[in-house]
This record gives structure tokens, sequence and C-alpha cells, in this order.
């Protein structure tokens, strides 16, 4: 290796597969060069990536300059500048510029064009990938500033690929496989996500937010995107009628000839299928129970958890009339503590063009954040600076007990004067007829 | 707003701030417009294709400044590589 690097090397020596031995593999790869590719950056990029991450660790700090001014022509987003403050002492990484790409709905792939994608990076970038970074997308970890062109213009034109969002921007909407492959998805997770990343180009790649915005779509409560916890809005699948119940099925299950859990917990001793342990005591709001043989559920009850069907995927089945839940305001900390989303649409059908989800909710919510949102303030914070009833009365949907955690919890809703008979003044001449002085 | 006029609005005032700062987000900019977000976006995005303006990005925020204007352009050698 060019470096020395005692304090990675240690790295390696845990249990875990390691990026060091990944990194060191690809700097060894790059210098035989086995396949003739024509690196347009520096061959020994990896090797100095090494070297800088040595130093930091030595030194306790980072190599790393903050942001940059690089981009390709017409997008504000899709690449980060990065520039190594030891550029004399590690050259290969002197520009070292990640670039995020839009990855396909749903992370669906074919070989051939993940081959496409490795081969364009090796030639113009470091060769190093992060698959996928945690908004989702397809990072490329690495490259020159007079790279950056030749690449868009190597993914838009040939490989159909566009650049994802950073910056103020929309960020690239990520989704869960849902109906692709999964039987628990209420809506076209997939379908959803691609019409609007097509819908909000412009947002996506020119930043005119006060800062990041996220769309997140889980097809059902189970959240494999976990939405409700890191989008500005999230798009939660769920249903309004009944769990569909088959209750021979249900028999099975509880007579061991159906694994629970698809028999993702069968490799410890557990003892047989307890359903009143492992389903009905756990339900969450207690709307289960055993009549007999037959397994009950008060429907108006369930909160759609997703417990019992995850258990009893084969006996029992989401509802039939399906839509989705939509949450704003969820939130890593930066300048407030970490939020989880607020609910704010408690059920909405989802049909394609979704025009309600555009007009309704989308874009009154940007009107207002964008005019009234402060710098580097995200949605969630604006709703808790100004209150959740200005989200209500800019988005026109009416104050619901499901916004309400629990009874003086969330002081959402206030009165307004025009909603008061006679407003907030009194004639006091009427007043005097009924109370004393 | 007409665009020169815009585009002259937005120069002179980042220009007399420039001792200060470079930088710029967004609503700086549309409050010197004095427009709405949409509006001001319209114009803005024309003076960036017009290299009048340019992107600085952290990978979380971004911001704007005038083309070449600020330290990173020169000390982080963007002009240098621009140019090759
Ligand atoms: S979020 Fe629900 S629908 Fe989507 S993949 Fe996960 S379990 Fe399936
Ligand atoms: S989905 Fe959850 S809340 Fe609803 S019945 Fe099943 S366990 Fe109970």
């Amino acid at each position: 290796m060019k470096h020395e690097t005692p304090l990675l090397d240690q790295l390696e020596t845990g249990p875990w597969p390691s990026f060091v031995s990944d990194l060191k593999q690809e700097a060894e790869k790059r210098a035989k060069n086995e396949e003739g590719t024509e690196f347009q950056i520096p061959v020994d990029v990896v090797d100095d990536l090494i070297g800088v991450l040595e130093l930091s660790y030595k030194h306790g700090c980072t190599h790393w300059k903050h942001g940059g001014i690089v981009g390709v022509f017409g997008y504000g987003g899709g690449v980060i500048g990065r520039y190594c403050d030891q550029p004399e002492m590690f050259p290969g990484v002197a520009h070292f510029h990640t670039l995020r790409v839009n990855q396909p709905a749903g992370h669906f792939y074919t070989t051939k064009y993940l081959r496409e994608l490795c081969d364009l990076w090796d030639f113009r970038g470091s060769g190093v990938t992060n698959m996928h970074g945690s908004t989702g997308d397809i990072i490329f970890i690495g490259t020159t500033t007079k790279q950056l062109e030749e690449i868009f213009y190597e993914m838009t034109h040939k490989l159909d690929q566009d650049l994802g969002g950073s910056g103020s921007n929309l960020r690239t909407p990520s989704d869960c496989i849902g109906q692709a492959r999964c039987e628990f998805a209420c809506y076209d997770t997939q379908d959803l996500c691609y019409e609007l990343t097509q819908e909000y180009q412009d947002e996506l790649h020119r930043p005119a937010f006060p800062y990041k915005f996220k769309f997140k779509f889980d097809g059902c409560p189970n959240c494999c995107v976990a939405s409700i916890a890191r989008a500005d809005l999230s798009f939660i699948g769920t249903w309004r009628d009944d769990i569909k119940i088959d209750q021979e099925v249900v028999q099975a299950y509880m007579g061991g000839e159906i694994a629970p859990n698809g028999g993702a917990h069968k490799d410890r001793d557990w003892g047989p299928f307890d359903i009143q342990k492992e389903v009905i005591d756990r339900c969450p709001t207690k709307c289960m129970w055993m009549d007999g043989k037959e397994l009950k559920i008060d429907n108006k009850e369930c909160t759609r958890c997703m417990h019992c069907i995850n258990v009893m995927p084969r006996a029992l089945r989401i509802g039939n009339d399906r839509g989705v839940t939509i949450l704003a305001g969820a939130k890593a900390p930066i300048l407030d503590g970490a939020q989880m989303g607020s609910l704010l649409v408690p059920f909405m059908k989802v049909e394609p063009p979704y025009d309600e989800i555009k007009e309704k909710v989308i874009e009154p919510i940007w009107d207002w954040w964008m005019e009234e949102g402060k710098n580097r303030e995200r949605l969630g914070e604006l709703m808790k600076r100004q209150g959740f009833q200005k989200l209500l009365e800019v988005t026109g949907f009416d104050p619901d007990p499901r916004m309400i955690q629990e009874p003086r919890s969330n002081p959402y809703v206030f009165w307004k004067e025009e909603e008061v008979p006679g407003g907030w003044s009194r004639d006091i001449n009427e007043f005097r007829k009924q109370h004393q002085r | 707003m007409e665009y020169e006029e815009a585009k002259q609005k937005i120069v002179e005032g980042l220009q007399k701030k420039q001792k200060v700062k470079s930088k710029f987000y967004f609503n700086d900019l549309a409050k010197i417009l004095d427009e709405k977000p949409r509006v001001a976006k319209k114009l803005i995005n024309q003076m960036i294709t017009d290299g009048v303006l340019e992107y600085w990005s952290s990978g979380s925020t971004s911001m704007y400044g005038l083309k070449g204007a600020g330290k990173q352009a020169g000390a982080e050698h963007e002009e240098a590589s621009d140019k090759e």
C-alpha cells in the first residue's frame, strides 16, 4: 500500500466485514488494472483516500473542507463538492466530489445496469460507491471537477439515469419495494414515487427551499423505508375496512402446521406458538380476542400496527379499501431535536395521476414553507414554531381526533374569532343584564 | 419584475454585501427582489443559467453567490480546474 495505516488496519481485525478491506481491495485492483481501464482520475485515488482517513484518525479531526461550488450545468443538486485540506500529501483526493445518483424506485436493478454504472464509475471516478446513502440514492464517492459533466452526459444519454437531490432541494424520493413483491402494500409505492419524482424535477434539481425536503413512501405501516421518522412528508399505506381473517389458517398456525413470522424466529427454543401471548396480548389497542375457536378483531379500534398480520400473514390480510395516511414534519436533529411525523391526512385514496396528493397536500405545504420557513428550517420546525393549526389552515384539512396523541398532549386546536358567534367583542349592556357589577 | 431589472438588483445587492459575505440563502435573494418565492425562483434560475450567479452547496444546504466571488473559488483551485 502507498501509505502506512496502522490505525485503519486495526479496524479490520473485528468480526464484521470491513470497509477498510474493501478500500484496500479497490486500491489494489486499480494499481493492477487487469481490465486495462483508462482511468480518468488518479490511479492512486483510493490509496490516498485510505491515507487521508488514517491521518484523520491520527489527528482526531477531518481533513475534508466543507462544501464547494461544483455541479453540473443547470443543476443545483446531485453533486457535493469535497476538497482535501492536505492536497500535497494526498494529491489523488485533492478534489473528491460526491455524486448522488437517483436510485430506481424500490432499488430494483438488473445486473447489466449495475455493471454499466460501475464501469462508468471505474473509468471516470474512484470506483468507490455507497449502495445506498441514507436518503436512498446510489452514492458515487470521489471524482474530479472535470469529470462531472462527462459522467452526467454518459448517465443521462446512455444509461437513462438522472442525478438525485442534495442541498436545499427536494431530495430523491424513495420508496419500499411495495406491490412488486410485498403483499402488505396498500398502494403502488413505486408508481407514486416515480410520478412525483417526474412531476417535481424542478424542485429536485434547482434549490429554492429553505432547507432539504424529503418524500418517502411506505406501502404499509411496517415502514420499511422509515418514512415516519425521516420524511418531511411520509406516505404510509393503510386500509379503512376490516382485516381479512381466514379462521382455518388461524387454526393451522395454532396447531403448529405453519411457522409464525414466516419462520423468522425458529432458531431458538421459544416453545410452541402461543396465539394469546404472541399475538392477542401484544395487540397495542387490545382489540383482539378468541371467541371459542374463532379469532375476533374489533376493527374500529385497530391502529393498523401490522403486528398480527406480520406474525400470521397467511391467516390475516390487509383490508380491501386501501389508501394512504400522510404524516408531516419528521426529521433528524439539526436545529431542533429529532421529530417523528405528525398525522396530517388520516386517509386518502391513492389514484393516478395523484392530483389530490399534489394539489391538496404537497403544493400548499411548499407554498407555506417557502414563504415562512427560515433559512435551514425544516417543515417540522416550522410546524412547531407556527403551530399545527397553521398547517391545517394552509392545507384546508379539518382537525380530527386522530391528530391528537392523547388529551392534553398536543394543543393543536384553538378557536379563532370568526369561528365564535359574536367574535371576541360583547355588548356590555346585554352582558350586564345577567351579570352584576 | 423584468429580468434585467431583477439582475441589476441582485448584482448590486450582493456586491454591496461582498465584504461581509459571499454566499447567500435563497430567501436573502428573494428579499432583495421583494418577490414571492416562486417568482423569485424563475428569475434566479435564469441568472444561474446566464452565469451571473453560481450555486454553492455544503451537501445539506444550498447557497448562491456571484459567479467567481468569495474565497472558496480561489482557495480551492476551482478556477484552475474549471478552465482545464
Ligand atoms: S413497508 Fe410494508 S408494503 Fe412496503 S415492503 Fe415493507 S412490509 Fe411491504
Ligand atoms: S394490526 Fe395491530 S392493532 Fe390491529 S388488530 Fe392487529 S395487532 Fe391489533
